[in-house]
């Protein structure tokens, strides 16, 4: 029935591990990977717990169809309370690992406590162990990954890890797997740091088996791949530009965050687009980009393999930059980019091979140099305190903060706080362009209505994955509505965010969405899982997973009053393109979202939705 | 008309649909450690290159069996083991230059590609034609086009 049905429970703190059978009845009602992870989070933690705590623990889960051919079915999650937020926290993660776990006979790993020491656990098929990591920790991911290659004399173990980034507890830091696929936002890396757990390294021989038809799940997986395939999007756009494909297009509509969002278009915006990527260099005549790359068995492969030009000032006698390795997506490019001014490709590239090195995510990190940037134009923050001109633009600022952030040095410290703390403590907390303590990412909701609420709403803090209304308000996705108003967008960002919750849940990449609607997933994950999920069901889960996720948060302490938008974005409007003079029209959505969703004005759910949903 | 299974690795993403659709096709579970054609992924390159048995005619394996467990179908060309034969000595592993047979622990018996009696389940699952299974006395017939091409054009051109 495409589950492993078993749970690897880990206290770190007794140094124990045990097999436990999973919940098939929560397995039923949450479908798998962030729901029912989300469910078990939410069951066992009391929700106002500090995240880096003991008390706070922390889950890697894969879906039900996590390791088998559906396409992109390669996907896990790591789930806890985020400590850049205080809310419920999920990040999901590509590269070979999630299938790797599932293909060892797991769903998940439960891990709660704190170790006393670092320890990395061991897991091969049912066995599993926790070891000692004293001398993989203060390594980068880079060096644990061959470090636990060569000791176990196994080139065909996948590991899961954190570097430097989550051991020193950046509030960004990022679980790492395969060297450069991230569960990259909300910090979960901060909280795999706090427990003293270094890395988790999997061999799964056993397979995933065990479908409810196996038959019928090979004829619809295939049938679905030729809708991946024959989609321009999916089929063409992203594996020959990979989601910077977005980069000229998001800039041309006025709703590219510039300069901390002072700006909505950037003027380099097309030296550090796929474009760009593609072409050759001055310097050396070779192309930024070697080549895409696939996911566990994705048919998409929008995933850049870049190569960094190895003159640049950066890496001048720093060979070990110089091999082809995970290159910038969209969001990446943007934040360490557009977000500062900075238009140096190569310069953008090296501050993203830190962030995968030592665990970081570059949208957090880049949205909080945006902020100090913009302290630093203001006579805030000075030359003497950052060690360095950090004049808007600046590569050589951009590149000295990855790496003293990446190694907690200095001024590092402080933005590894993130922009919340970061500007609250230079007075200045309008400046941090975040929602919960989350950055945002690359889309200025003052051009892209939908985004606004999607931010403002979002339950582990501003995010683009958990309602991509850009599908639909720029790309039509799966129809075009207008990005310019707030009609109909209360009602279009609930549907997003409920079927994405779907399919989050099964195990697959939301990618997928820009050509399968729930309705080509449903029947692949009924094939695998059982005939009762049906489109109702899945309906039904994804609102369900929302509305649990979501009374989590308030549980947290989370109000209405945190669904909102920092003030830059409800009063300053845009400067120009299509959506000059205009704010985000928060205002106008957040009580039809509530009223749609159930909630009451406070923003918590109704007894009757909680009825309703089983909650 | 006798196939061979081509590798372009050009193509290759690293999805490992291969390696999944050959475990399922010989074990019915998806499970990349039981595939007998394996992904190497050159990190520092970028390159991503599917490998797997070429069948050689006069195979270093069949000839190293001391139970003439592996044989030839003359259907497919493919050199086969016979389960039921193999004894799990791991001479043919030796044997073979290429690393391409290996011992299954759990069987206790080698396993190889046996091109799936004809119809490789890892060209059929390959999403970007990377693995093809083409004629076999004309492997070379894409990279000729595409020379044949750029010859022609400059013909055409001067």
């Amino acid at each position: 029935m495409a589950w492993a049905r078993k749970i690897l429970r880990v206290n770190l703190t007794k140094g124990t591990v045990a097999s436990e059978p999973l919940r098939m009845d929560w397995a039923a009602q949450y479908l798998g990977s962030r729901g029912l992870a989300s469910k078990y989070l939410a069951e066992e933690i009391d929700p106002k717990v500090d995240p880096l705590s003991s008390e706070n623990k922390i889950i890697w889960a894969t879906g039900p169809l996590t390791g088998t051919v559906a396409s992109t079915g390669g996907r896990y999650v790591v789930v806890t309370k985020g400590p850049l937020t205080g809310a419920i926290a999920c990040s999901n993660s590509g590269g070979y690992w999630g299938a790797e776990l599932k293909m060892a006979g797991w769903d998940m790993v439960i891990f709660e406590g704190k170790s006393p020491k670092p320890v990395y656990l061991v897991i091969e098929d049912e066995k599993a162990e926790l070891r000692d990591a004293a001398h993989l920790w203060g390594k980068t991911v880079w060096e644990t990954e061959a470090a636990i290659k060569t000791s176990h004399q196994d080139p065909l173990v996948r590991i899961s890890s954190i570097g430097g980034a989550g051991e020193n507890q950046v509030l960004f830091a990022a679980v790492v797997n395969d060297l450069h696929r991230a569960a990259g936002r909300s910090g979960v890396g901060a909280v795999m740091g706090s427990k003293n757990l270094k890395a988790i390294a999997v061999r799964g021989t056993k397979g995933v088996g065990n479908l409810h038809n196996p038959k019928e799940f090979m004829r619809v997986t295939t049938e679905k791949k030729k809708i991946l395939a024959e989609n321009a999007v999916t089929g063409q756009g992203l594996p020959t530009y990979g989601t910077q494909v977005l980069m000229n297009v998001i800039n041309e509509m006025g709703s590219l965050p510039t300069r901390n969002h002072r700006d909505v278009a950037f003027e380099g915006a097309r030296d550090i687009s796929a474009e760009a990527m593609a072409e050759p260099r001055k310097t050396d005549g070779k192309p930024h980009l070697v080549t895409n790359q696939a996911c566990f068995g994705c048919t998409i492969a929008c995933g850049r393999i870049s190569k960094i030009d190895e003159t640049h000032f950066t890496v001048q006698n720093r060979p070990q930059y110089w091999g082809a390795s995970g290159g910038m997506e969209y969001e990446a490019a943007w934040a360490l980019g557009a977000a500062n001014g900075v238009r140096d490709l190569e310069a953008l590239q090296f501050a993203n091979l830190i962030c995968n090195e030592h665990g970081m995510d570059p949208i957090s990190f880049g949205a909080t140099i945006g902020a100090v940037m913009e302290l630093y134009d203001m006579g805030v923050l000075t030359k003497e305190q950052l060690g360095i001109d950090a004049k808007f633009g600046s590569a050589e600022a951009l590149c000295h903060f990855a790496e003293i952030t990446a190694k907690g040095e200095g001024f590092g410290k402080e933005i590894g706080q993130g922009s919340k703390r970061l500007c609250a403590k230079y007075g200045h907390p309008e400046l941090s362009m975040s929602v919960k303590g989350q950055e945002f990412p690359a889309y200025d909701s003052r051009g892209i209505q939908g985004m606004g609420l999607t931010y403002a709403t979002s339950n582990r803090g501003a995010c683009h994955l958990r309602s991509y209304t850009v599908a639909s308000e720029v790309l039509g996705i799966p129809v075009k509505t207008d990005p310019l108003t707030a009609d109909g967008k209360p009602e279009l960002v609930m549907a997003f965010q409920d079927a994405t919750a779907s399919f989050d849940s099964a195990g697959l990449c939301i990618f997928t969405s820009f050509a399968w609607s729930l309705t080509d997933i449903q029947p692949q994950i009924a094939a695998a899982c059982g005939d009762e999920f049906t489109m109702d069901k899945l309906n039904e889960i994804g609102e369900r997973i929302w509305n649990m996720e979501r009374d989590f948060n308030n549980k947290a302490g989370f109000t209405s009053k945190d669904d909102t938008l920092p003030p830059r974005l409800l009063k300053e409007a845009a400067k120009e393109g299509p959506a000059k003079g205009l704010v985000n029209k928060l205002p106008e959505m957040l009580p039809k979202y509530y009223e749609i969703r159930g909630w009451d004005a406070d923003g918590k759910l109704k007894a009757d939705t909680r009825k309703r949903l089983g909650l | 008309m006798l196939k061979s299974l081509q590798i372009n690795p050009d193509k290759c993403t690293g999805c490992l649909q291969c390696e999944m659709a050959c475990a399922y096709e010989n074990y019915g579970v998806f499970a990349t450690a039981k595939s007998r054609i394996k992904v190497f992924d050159f990190h520092h390159t970028g390159r991503k290159v599917p490998y797997t048995c070429t069948q050689c005619d006069e195979a270093w394996c069949l000839h190293a069996c001391p139970v003439e467990a592996i044989t030839l179908d003359k259907a497919t060309g493919a050199k086969v083991v016979s389960e039921s034969t193999c004894v799990g000595c791991k001479v043919c592993t030796i044997a073979c230059p290429f690393g391409t047979i290996n011992y299954v622990a759990d069987t206790g018996k080698v396993q190889k590609c046996d091109l799936c009696g004809g119809q490789p389940a890892c060209a059929e699952a390959c999403p970007t034609q990377a693995i093809t299974y083409v004629d076999a006395n004309w492997t070379g017939l894409d990279r000729m086009r595409a020379w044949a091409e750029k010859t022609g054009n400059q013909t055409a051109t001067a």
